[in-house]
């Protein structure tokens, strides 16, 4: 895979513009353009979970996969970077079929109890799982036992709606600068933390601004007092914080 | 033409399918028309009929009772369908999934109930099994028992997702269910 060009685009280091194909069409783009920009450029979609305008890149849930012809992997579309001539699948059976699979197991993984969370009818796990077809679950369900922490005055964080896509510690990182979040443990026992593993209402770096509930994609944060299928958040606002900031994808050092 | 046999039987849940079946109002007269229904919580049928057509089983396998059940109602069925949350994910019965089942019975029948004076002091031992089925340690999904032949998500599954696929089956089709119906609502 390509690296992401580090150097900033000027008229002195302009970036070269590439053709390549997406879904049979013929597109073109930027050198330092991920293939999802392009394809959302271009009104193709391809579904996301971790992936949020504003923050930086993951790729940890792979659900952006897409299929490049000639070539035995797939690749996460939002750390991918075209190349000339390249012919990129977005929607081909097997890309589909693992999107499903990976749906499939982020609810066995957790506990994903639609009907009583805060966010039923506003999540996008349970949008992905409709727009996919998953009607059921073709694999065993852990049910793991996870804690709810609601020591802090105004928020709570409930880990068995949890998908670990790491919104909140990107926003918390790159744009309020806080560095809150963070996660601990490895494979299936990672888990989100505040500062050093402590209740979050006892954190000292936490500002309480509350941006980490709103980009997070399930129920798994929520504002307190919001009973099933309440919580609804509000992202807009993240693309514009981050032009004022002046650091697209960047961590937060200057 | 004979009528197509329709069974509804529920396991581990609480009846808001059924519910939400019965939310069709009107046009479950001309359903009655073309089906006849065999076994439900509204029929006085005590045992499973030997065929039923179409069966739709609410809620979650909790128990040695329901997996008897299931096993029998999926060998006496034409067309098996998980009906709701319950049943495709275990949804609020697994709930309890993440507790022991001495603890889950402890909270629902010792530490929260109005215990008569003679009974008090008493511990999830005195809680008896005879007349109720023992719980499996885990709330399961239907599927994971038997083969499903049709999974309707919903929490209840809305009355036009219900109607739908009755419909559908009823006119010799395999139902399309997809944007019918959603985990949760």
């Amino acid at each position: 895979m390509k690296e992401h060009p580090k150097k900033v685009r000027t008229d002195l280091n302009p970036s070269r513009l590439l053709t390549f194909k997406i879904d049979e069409r013929d597109v073109s783009a930027h050198e330092d353009e991920s293939i999802l920009s392009v394809a959302r450029q271009n009104s193709i979609s391809i579904p996301t979970l971790c992936h949020l305008d504003g923050l930086s890149e993951r790729g940890a849930c792979r659900l952006c996969i897409i299929e490049v012809r000639g070539m035995a992997k797939l690749l996460p579309a939002c750390v991918t970077f075209p190349r000339q001539d390249m012919e990129v699948l977005t929607n081909s059976e097997r890309v589909v079929a693992y999107r499903r699979k990976i749906i499939e197991l982020l609810f066995t993984e957790r506990n994903h109890v639609c009907s009583v969370c805060v966010s039923n009818g506003h999540c996008e796990l349970q949008n992905l799982a409709e727009e996919l077809g998953v009607s059921h679950v073709r694999y065993p369900y852990l049910y793991p036992r996870h804690s709810v922490d609601a020591s802090h005055s105004r928020f709570s964080i409930d880990h068995n709606r949890c998908v670990l896509c790491l919104r909140c510690v990107r926003v918390c990182d790159e744009i309020e600068g806080a560095h809150t979040w963070d996660v601990m443990g490895r494979g299936i026992t990672s888990r989100v933390v505040t500062d050093l593993n402590q209740p979050w209402g006892t954190s000292e770096t936490c500002t309480g601004c509350g941006k980490c509930v709103q980009v997070c994609p399930t129920g798994a944060l929520s504002e307190k007092g919001r009973s099933v299928a309440e919580m609804i958040k509000r992202r807009q606002f993240l693309p514009y914080l981050q032009m004022m900031r002046g650091r697209p994808g960047e961590s937060w050092q200057k | 033409m004979a009528k197509i046999g329709l069974a509804t039987t529920w396991l581990d849940g609480c009846s808001g399918c059924h519910m939400s079946f019965l939310d069709i109002d009107e046009v479950l007269i001309d359903l009655a028309a073309q089906v006849e229904i065999l076994f439900g919580p509204l029929v006085d049928r005590k045992v499973f009929p030997d065929h039923a057509d179409i069966t739709l089983v609410e809620g979650a396998v909790s128990s040695e009772a329901d997996k008897e059940n299931i096993l029998l109602i999926r060998e006496r069925s034409g067309v098996l369908v998980s009906f709701g949350d319950c049943a495709i994910t275990a949804n609020v019965p697994g709930m309890r999934n993440r507790y022991p089942v001495k603890e889950v019975i402890s909270r629902a029948y010792v530490e929260n109930a109005a215990v008569l004076p003679e009974r008090r002091g008493a511990g999830t031992e005195d809680v008896s099994f005879k007349m109720v089925p023992l719980l499996f340690p885990m709330a399961r999904p239907v599927h994971e028992f038997v083969p499903v032949d049709i999974f309707l998500p919903g929490c209840p599954p809305p009355p036009a997702a219900i109607l739908h696929l009755l419909s559908e089956l009823l006119a010799g089709h395999n139902p399309d269910l997809s944007g019918w119906s959603r985990f949760g609502a």
